[in-house]
């Protein structure tokens, strides 16, 4: 060995992985606090889980202009440490502290043991962290199967609920089937890139950069080919792209609504982060083939997500099928962004726009929901602007922002990557999007017009009690955070800043 | 603090519109409110009188703001050119007068209503006073969305239906305008959404051909959409008849001429052969549809709101006429019938509310005699009638005659055609306001007329009421006071005539 790779292997940089390592060991303080605790102060446990997490988020932000290990590698080409990693890991840090605030709320309203939740959303958000820095299939793999098994739990997290039941099994057959095709596309990839008889094959072909070089002097390789596709379908169920979407509605309706909104936010996210790695750096050189099949993926699950939608009642179905919209937009600045550096920024302001905006009606909708968590229909969002006008402005600010409507952040989002696309030349993905805009006008109208405008509702007879689960009162933790997602998400609708500036840096 | 004029002119109804929305009492709101529609009028007055001679389409007051994506060619950038003067000061006048119509009266959820047409305000102070095409369009939606909403909480008879159908009209036309603009951008080569830097870009090196008809015609039929134009008018007449007044004052008197200023502010002068391409088509479009369909069907309503809805959408037809001659005559006179439409048709709507709260109904046939009650009401509805069929001495005349003289040049027969709708408009616009005021009052009428007797109108309504009649008649007597600057700005940016003259014959 030489003398590089020894100081490589002695030296593995653990503080690049610093905030990872933290967001672990806070995950086991958390179950030694319930060994240790008294009975009587268990609900300190998430109080320790939210602050810990702002620590280290505010810690985060606070090294990122110093932070030394960007553009290099660590732990022998396992990870690759990029501006882009930076964002996304205090994204999904984000992400989590906003599950866990969700979840005291939701947890409230069960009879479960509560500290898991908490120590299992920790561990899945430090996998996914990595996922989005990741520079090798063995790591991307192990990383994505945290995300997924600890998933798996948080899905069927309420026991007692024949439907949370059901959507994990549902979600734990369809993940393991997703599992075995990108595993599969994985090794297809690992076997032919390591044949000896091609040019510029590599006894580590699961290392992403000797992955990309072997796939540029082999433009036209068939078992390459069936590899990309098969890893591209194992993204596309994180993602939730069509055809990989069956499982949303179910899942999505059964969940706790936190983890709904984990699931529609984080996993959404750790999928386009690697894809935007995969398509843009590994698989590159094979755009022919990436183009088409992301476009027909791109067309279909805009147009499947918007009209699965129209029709639905509950409201964790909606969301669910509005959610397979977006990734269909997003999926169409992923496209664009092998000519055009925009697209890629316009897909992180994109999520960070839809963070917001998601959470803020993921608050709501955890504020309005009964004790029977999968039953949330939007009967239930009868005169919520006039009996809580607080949360109903939040509910239409979020909804606004997820139609794309300004000056909303989320409509600053959908303009990027229009613009993108339009540069791109990508004419025809272009008008699909105007058309799924245009359609999910009307889901997203419909649901402000049940909590704003009056409809008549039947009186209540003598002897008959309001089916309606009752709402909870908004607490001062949940207040200040859906006000500021909220806030933020008008500002960035009209002020980007820095941000911006940054995003087009890019 | 002069030269952030315009920011304070758009900040300011926002600003008041988040103090309301912080929760104070209904009192202090209705103060706030004031002050929240006058300091956008008031710099809109100052902005007018003040206006420099001589800078032919150069901007005036120009200031840009970086809000982040400066790279990607978006700025804050705000200013006024002889075309959008008129436009700022019709946004101001209007705004005024509906913020006071809307103050008194007495609207459930008042606060939020108020602090709604604020929002609403401020977006359409932002679209007529943006350099940059993206905020002009920005601006317009941020104006657009409290109109669905208003409309669905405090609108007439279905307004639930209106306020879909509305929303779903204007955003396939907000959207295919969206298009038309980012292709601008791209296809113009500038990668910038600023007008002058538009302008230039073009100036230096057109927009090909093929490219330049469609971008003309995903606006025309966008911005189309947002005018009402045939065939695509059916949200207007029915949205405007559920809307409550001051959002119908806000939304047909200004927040409709959004496309029309788009058309000749933008379209027009960056893309001349596109639009040359697609002049026949509209033009027919608009005299044939808008004024003459239309104008029949104005006549036959029977409800005095539907009427002036539709009255709106008919008067549309003269201004696209006046686009389609492609000269600065006809876009001249298209920019200063959109300012007296826009005055006229914001009083017609705050009359006929006027009306509704005297007499209880909108049907033209259970009215009558309401003159002997309320000789002022009936004195300004008569006015505004007037005005609105282009009588001289009043603002309107000036746009309507421009845009004929324009379109002689252009086609005799449709000037034929379009003239001729001045008649249907006397004939619907006298003989609703003979079957209001005049002849006997009905039984039903009576009956209601005995249980509430009408009182004529209050000074809270004749306030806002007179600031429109006020301004009519100024730009009726005094249209040159608008039209100096109008027409330095079109001398300079209308090439597009010279395309003209060969594209017509």
């Amino acid at each position: 060995m030489s003398p590089e790779l020894i100081q490589a292997a002695a030296n593995n940089h653990w503080l690049a992985i610093a905030p990872e390592l933290a967001l672990g060991c806070l995950a086991l303080l958390l179950l030694v606090l319930e060994i240790f605790l008294p009975e009587n102060r268990h609900e300190l446990i998430p109080t320790v889980a939210i602050t810990g997490q702002l620590g280290l988020l505010l810690g985060f932000v606070w090294n990122l202009r110093g932070a030394q290990f960007v553009a290099f590698e660590t732990f022998n080409g396992l990870l690759r440490h990029t501006q882009e990693g930076q964002f996304m890991r205090a994204f999904f840090m984000l992400t989590s502290i906003l599950v866990c605030v969700l979840g005291v709320i939701a947890l409230a309203k069960q009879k479960m043991p509560k500290t898991e939740f908490f120590a299992i959303t920790l561990v899945v958000t430090a996998a996914m962290m990595l996922l989005a820095q990741c520079n090798h299939f063995v790591l991307f793999f192990v990383a994505l199967e945290t995300v997924t098994v600890g998933f798996y739990v948080l899905v069927s997290y309420f026991r007692t609920s024949p439907l949370s039941l059901e959507a994990g099994l549902k979600y734990l057959i369809t993940g393991a089937l997703s599992s075995a095709i990108l595993l599969f596309g994985i090794v297809l990839l690992y076997g032919v890139a390591g044949n000896p008889t091609l040019p510029g094959s590599s006894a580590e072909s699961m290392n992403f950069n000797a992955l990309r070089l072997f796939l540029e002097s082999n433009p036209d390789n068939f078992l390459a080919s069936v590899g990309i596709v098969f890893v591209l379908a194992g993204v596309a169920f994180k993602i939730g792209a069509v055809p990989f979407q069956i499982w949303i509605p179910d899942v999505y309706q059964g969940a706790p609504t936190p983890v709904t909104a984990f699931l529609a936010v984080a996993s959404k996210a750790a999928g386009f982060s690697v894809l935007l790695i995969l398509t843009k750096n590994v698989f590159g050189s094979y755009q022919t083939l990436l183009v088409p099949v992301l476009s027909v993926m791109a067309i279909a699950t805009i147009l499947f997500g918007n009209l699965a939608a129209l029709t639905q009642h509950n409201v964790k179905r909606l969301i669910g099928l509005s959610g397979v919209s977006h990734a269909g937009y997003l999926l169409i600045a992923v496209i664009a962004a092998a000519t055009q550096p925009l697209a890629a920024g316009a897909v992180y302001f994109y999520l960070f726009a839809y963070l917001l905006a998601s959470f803020a009606v993921f608050g709501v909708m955890t504020h309005l929901a009964g004790a029977n968590d999968a039953d949330q229909d939007l009967d239930h969002y009868t005169g919520l602007a006039k009996t809580n006008p607080f949360l109903g402005a939040v509910l239409a600010i979020g909804l606004g922002s997820l139609a794309g409507i300004p000056p909303l952040a989320g409509f600053m989002g959908k303009m990027l990557i229009f613009i993108a696309a339009f540069k791109a030349g990508l004419y025809t993905l272009l008008a699909v999007a105007i058309v799924g805009v245009v359609i999910s006008i009307y889901y997203y109208f419909g649901w402000i017009k049940s909590a704003y405008f009056s409809t008549w509702t039947a009186p209540l007879l003598e002897g008959e009690t309001d089916t309606r689960p009752a709402r909870t009162p908004v607490s001062l933790n949940a207040g200040v955070m859906l006000a500021a997602l909220a806030a933020a998400t008008i500002v960035l609708g009209f002020y980007q800043g820095a941000f911006g500036e940054w995003l087009l840096a890019r | 603090m002069f030269t952030h004029l315009l920011l304070i002119s758009i900040a300011a109804p926002l600003v008041a519109a988040a103090v309301i929305a912080s929760g104070i009492p209904e009192r202090l709101a209705k103060s706030v409110a004031v002050f929240g529609f006058s300091i956008p009028a008031l710099i809109a007055l100052h902005a007018w009188y003040h206006f420099p001679v001589g800078i032919g389409a150069d901007y005036a007051y120009l200031m840009a703001y970086n809000t982040g994506l400066h790279e990607l060619g978006i700025n804050l950038s705000l200013g006024l050119n002889g075309i959008a003067l008129p436009l700022f000061v019709l946004a101001g006048l209007v705004g005024l007068a509906a913020g006071l119509y809307a103050i008194q009266s007495g609207a459930e959820r008042l606060k939020t209503y108020l602090a709604l047409l604020l929002v609403m305000q401020g977006g359409l102070m932002g679209v007529f006073a943006s350099v940059d095409i993206f905020f002009f369009y920005f601006f317009h939606e941020l104006a657009l969305i409290p109109t669905f909403i208003m409309v669905g909480i405090w609108g007439g008879k279905d307004r639930g239906y209106a306020a879909m159908k509305m929303t779903i009209y204007l955003t396939v036309g907000a959207m295919l305008s969206l298009l038309g603009l980012i292709a601008i951008y791209v296809k113009s080569g500038a990668e910038n959404f600023d007008l002058i830097t538009l302008r230039e870009a073009v100036l230096a090196q057109g927009i090909v051909a093929g490219a330049q008809n469609y971008i003309f015609g995903l606006l025309m039929f966008g911005f189309g959409i947002l005018v009402s134009l045939w065939p695509l008018h059916t949200w207007a007449p029915l949205g405007y008849g559920a809307a409550p007044s001051s959002a119908a004052m806000l939304h047909a008197g200004v927040l409709k001429k959004f496309g029309l200023y788009g058309l000749v502010q933008i379209a027009v002068p960056l893309l001349p052969s596109g639009a040359a391409h697609w002049v026949q088509p509209l033009a027919w479009l608009a005299v044939v549809g808008n004024i003459l369909v239309i104008g029949f069907i104005t006549i036959a309503q029977r409800d005095l709101k539907q009427m002036v809805g539709y009255s709106s959408v008919m008067h549309m037809g003269y201004a696209f006429l006046g686009v389609a001659t492609l000269s600065s005559v006809g876009a001249g006179g298209v920019v200063l019938m959109m300012v007296a439409h826009g005055l006229s048709v914001a009083l017609l709507f705050l009359l006929s509310t006027s009306v509704y709260h005297r007499t209880q109904t909108f049907d033209l046939s259970e009215m009558g005699g309401l003159a002997q009650k309320t000789p002022v009401l009936a004195a300004f509805f008569v006015t505004a009638t007037m005005a609105s069929i282009g009588l001289p001495g009043l603002a309107n005349f000036w746009g309507e005659l421009t845009i004929f003289v324009a379109a002689w040049a252009f086609s005799p027969l449709l000037t034929a055609l379009a003239i001729s709708g001045v008649i249907i408009s006397a004939i619907y616009g006298l003989r609703a306001a003979a079957k209001v005021f005049f002849g006997q009052p009905t039984e039903a009428l009576a009956k209601v007329l005995a249980d509430k007797p009408a009182t004529d109108l209050r000074w809270s309504e004749k306030l806002p009421a007179l600031i429109l009649i006020a301004a009519l008649f100024f730009i009726g007597f005094w249209p040159k006071s608008l039209s100096t600057p109008l027409n330095e700005a079109l001398e300079s940016v209308y090439p597009a005539k010279v395309v003209t003259a060969t594209a017509v014959k």
